[in-house]
Formats: structure tokens, sequence, C-alpha cells
């Protein structure tokens, strides 16, 4: 069976943002860029049911040039081949998922993983919208997963619990902390991903559906009242969260 | 006639939450400003109040659509209904909650209706007939502005933070039910295994956190006994539920969870800019931390910058005595 991971990189969270000039995306200079944090769980998990099923594991990425250090990562990491779609400065879901979905496709893959969502436009919504659009069956947010023959069962994350899921292949799964323990890449991995190939091609171009209006910087808030350094702090702090919060 | 937005609540065990008081107050409200029939949908099987909850909230038609084998969540069933009623009515807006199901559904219903879809909306508002969304982006550290070109449009709202409106003028709802014969289960929801009792963090009202500061797994007792006085939930930071003193579904930040409670204690915790970005849409936020230049006490609205230790029983107690 042939599996897809699709990976994106994002802005590395301790990164400050800056407001490019055209106040609707960020200023890229100056930020570094990981993997996205949700999708190393993705990688690992397709490698696990590779081990288990046999077949390849496929890395798709949408983005610019740089994403192709995201992709060489999961090949270093066990991943057998690479597809990067060219596409600059893509935010909006649909066009992700469409480009996405098109691969996914063309690869013939029946089983796909990827980051419940990307720590950068925190959509949340990619890979639900990837299946819906290729028809297949997507359970999102999972931290357990489990497949036998055709038939799926996966674990979700709830408010206040999980979700069991039952379902069949072909399917995209979203991944989410809890799942596994990401797997280092070994040296030996590192050189082997060298000689992998990335094929290269420009990203189906998309209409977008959702319009970015601008972007901007929430205006720090004041800081509050430091009441005191002890237990002698504490009943005026009760006395402001009844009286002036009105929250206990 | 007028266009429509439709409200999609969910029902957890047959019982409406706040998300979805919530998604049918400003389904109306929006309604009311562009001039729109709020409907709302919920899909289910029994379910209590449902007429009388729309009724308060000023939406005076619901659809109910009933089936045993409906009241865990289907993703591929409650799509098809969604979609499918969506299309018969025209809706133009959808609006559901951004809870795991919402958030689950929205983006699927999107794809079927051909519409645009925002998450995780914190405002929405009417500037010239068009719905234009407030959403954090980056963890918090951006807001994007944004709006959907296209004929469907579907919004997630941040739970807790949309406010709920009881409508000026009362009219009765009107219920219709729809039997649902052979729901699409081709994606299904076998079991729901609930976490001990406890009170999860995405849905509570008040929050009590702990972080590093409090040196071991064991102190975290502390941390449950204030929650416990005040009916609140306990909460974690990322270094802890790392360091395996506490589990993932407490974790809030990042790539934990995102909360907006009333009133979030964070005990413990410097205030990492991942941690950060989880709760500081809060209402109010405590911060108790021995370190007063920790980064928590720059968002937080009061602070005792002091020895948790001994602060946190002595709170315990002070609540414990008005309550």
């Amino acid at each position: 069976m042939k599996i897809a991971v699709c990976v994106s990189n994002v802005p590395d969270t301790a990164t400050k943002i800056k407001i490019g000039a055209d106040g609707k995306s960020i200023e890229s200079a100056g930020v570094t860029y990981i993997i996205n944090p949700y999708d190393e769980y993705a990688i690992e998990e397709a490698l696990k049911t590779k081990e288990k099923t046999g077949g390849e594991v496929v890395v798709i990425s949408l983005g610019a040039d740089a994403s192709k250090e995201t992709i060489r990562k999961a090949l270093a990491m066990g991943a057998d081949q690479g597809v990067l779609l060219k596409k600059d400065g893509c935010y909006d879901s649909f066009s992700v998922a469409q480009a996405l979905a098109e691969e996914i496709k063309a690869q013939n893959c029946e089983l796909v993983f990827m980051g419940k969502q990307s720590v950068d436009y925190d959509n949340c919504i990619t890979g639900q919208l990837t299946a819906e659009i290729l028809g297949y069956n997507c359970i999102s947010v999972v931290v357990n997963f489990k497949l036998e023959g055709n038939k799926i069962t996966a674990e979700r994350e709830i408010e206040g619990g999980r979700e069991v899921v039952e379902t069949e292949l072909p399917a995209i799964i979203t991944t989410q902390k809890g799942l596994n323990e990401p797997r280092y890449a070994s040296l030996k991995g590192i050189m082997a991903s060298k000689k992998k190939v990335i094929e290269e091609k420009p990203a189906k171009d998309m209409s977008d559906l959702t319009e970015i209006i601008r972007l901007t910087i929430p205006s720090a808030k004041q800081p509050g009242r430091i009441i005191g350094t002890d237990a002698s702090a504490v009943s005026e702090l009760v006395r402001l969260l009844r009286e002036e919060a009105k929250v206990i | 006639m007028a266009k429509i937005i439709l409200a999609a609540i969910e029902q957890r065990e047959g019982k409406l939450k706040r998300n979805a008081f919530e998604v049918m107050s400003t389904a109306k409200r929006l309604a009311d400003e562009l001039g729109l029939q709020p409907i709302a949908i919920c899909i289910g099987n029994n379910i209590d109040g449902l007429g009388e909850a729309a009724t308060t909230y000023g939406i005076t038609k619901v659809i109910h659509y009933r089936s045993s084998e409906l009241e865990n969540y289907s993703p591929s069933a409650y799509t098809d209904i969604i979609s499918a009623y969506g299309k018969e009515i025209e809706a133009e807006y959808l609006i559901f909650s951004n809870t795991s199901l919402g958030r689950d559904l929205a983006p699927r219903t999107a794809v079927r209706l051909s519409a645009g879809c925002l998450i995780d909306c914190i405002y929405l508002r009417n500037t010239n007939g068009e719905v234009i969304a407030l959403r954090p982006v980056f963890a918090g550290k951006a807001i994007m502005e944004a709006k959907i070109n296209g004929e469907v449009k579907v919004f997630t709202i941040r739970p807790n933070v949309f406010k709920t409106e009881t409508a000026g003028d009362k009219v009765k709802a009107d219920v219709e039910i729809r039997e649902i014969g052979n729901p699409n289960l081709g994606t299904k929801v076998i079991a729901v295994k609930k976490s001990e009792g406890k009170l999860d963090v995405a849905e509570a009202d008040i929050i009590v956190s702990g972080g590093r500061g409090l040196k071991g797994p064991e102190n975290f007792k502390l941390i449950e006994e204030l929650a416990e006085v005040l009916g609140g939930a306990v909460g974690a930071s990322r270094a802890v539920v790392d360091a395996g003193w506490r589990n993932h579904g407490e974790q809030v930040g990042q790539t934990g969870k995102t909360v907006s409670p009333k009133l979030y204690i964070a005990c413990g915790i410097s205030g990492a800019i991942q941690h950060l970005a989880g709760m500081s849409t809060s209402r109010y936020i405590v911060a108790i931390n021995k370190d007063k230049d920790a980064p928590i006490f720059n968002i937080a609205d009061y602070g005792i910058a002091g020895d948790l230790f001994e602060i946190i029983p002595a709170l315990t107690e002070e609540i414990r005595k008005i309550k």
C-alpha cells in the first residue's frame, strides 16, 4: 500500500512575528522555519504502518523552496519519496486541500496522514477538506490508530474524553500529540535521504475562497496589578475576584 | 424571502451545552443585522429542551434530525444531513461551535456546499452587509481579519467567547422532527471513553493550571484542591506534561487545548509563548509565581509574586470560607 504524509513548514513557535509590508502576511526575514510539530506524529505513524503492512511512504508538501528541508527531514526519518508542490504564500486551506487531493490521487495513496493543524494559520481543517474533496473517509485529531485489513479503528480527542471511531480505507487521519513518539533520524537515515529524489512541480493554481483583509499584532494587554508577594495578599485577591471581576 | 443563516448546534448525550446557546445567539444577532432568517439544526436521538432553548435565543424554527443511531457523532452521516438541509433551504451562512465536533464537521460541510470556511473566530461583525471575522493565527501572536468570498459561508466560533443574549420578544420556536432511516455510518463513533469524572479544561468556566513551579507531580494536589473549591478544572503547562506529571488532556497551550474561561489561575507557570497562545483570551487571568519578572504577569489581571506553596493553600482556604 502506498501511504502519503502531508507536511508543512511553519515559523518556529518561539519566533517573534512581524507583519509584512502588504499588511496581510508575515515578514519572513529573520524567521526560523521548522517542521509543523503535529506533522512529526503523522510521519511516525506512516512509517510504523509501513513497517507492518509493507508498501512505501511518499511525503507531500505544498510551499516555497524552503519546504524541501522539511521533506528532507521526513525522508531522513525513513520516508521513501518526496514531492514538493511549489507555491508561494499560500494560506487558504481550500487551495491547499485541492492541490494535495490532486497529488494524493495521482500517487494513488489509500491512506494519508497529516498533522491535525499547522501552527501558522491554525486552521485545523485541511485534512477534512482534502478527504471530502477526494471522497475519502477521515478521522481528525487522532491519538490512537489501528489498521486491520481495510478497517480502521482510531481514537480522537474530544472535550472530556475520547471518541472511538471506526471507518475503512481509503482514509485520511489527522494526527494529535500523544499518538506516538516520533523517531529521530539516524545518521544512516540522514545520509540515505540525500540520495532520495524530491520531485518538484508547480501546485495547480486554485482560487481561494477566503480572503485575508489584514493581519495585526494584538495590542499588548496592560499588565495587571501585582497585589502582593505573600499569603497576606490573598484576601485582597479574593475581594477583587468577587467585587471587581465578579468571577467567583 | 429572506436568506437563511443556519445555526448548527450540537448535543451530547441528548443535552445541549452552552456552545449551542452561543451559536444560536450569534446566528440570531447576525440575522438581525443582515436581514436573514435564523434556523437551528440539531442531529441526535432524543434531545432535551431543544424548542425552549431556541425560543430563549430568538430562533423561531428548529429542525431536529432524529435517529437512535445518531446519538453519537458520525462524521459521514452528520455531513450528509447538514449539507443536504443546507442545500434544501439554500442557506447562505452556517455557524458551528469550534468544538471537537464542530471543527470536524464544518469543513466537510463546507466542501459539499462549495463554501468558504473560517475557523475559530473570536469576533464576527457585519460591515456593509459582509461578515468580517477575526481569528487568532500564529498561536495568537497575530490576529487575522478575513472574509469569505463565495455564495455560502461557514464559520466556527470559539467557545466561551461569544455572548449569549436572550431574545427580547419571545416567539415560540417551531420544532420540526425528521426521522432518519438509514444514516450513512461509513465513519462512526462506536464508543465514548470519558476521562474519569473530571471536568475538561475546554469546557470549564474556571481553570487552575500548574507548571514547573510546583516542583513535582505530588504537589499538584494543591492545584486540585483549589480547582475543587472553585468548581473548576485542572490545567497544566507543556513542561509538566512532557515531564509525565500530568496527562496531555490537561495541557493548555499551542500543542494542547485552547481555552477561554471566565477565570484562569496560572500557578508556577512562567508564561512561555506556547502557553499564552492557549489561554490569552481568558476573561480574567491570575498569576501566582515567585519570579516577579515572569512573562505571565504581563498578561495577568492580578498577580501575586510569591511562594505558591504558601499562597495556594491560603487562597483555597479563603475561597472555602466564602463558598
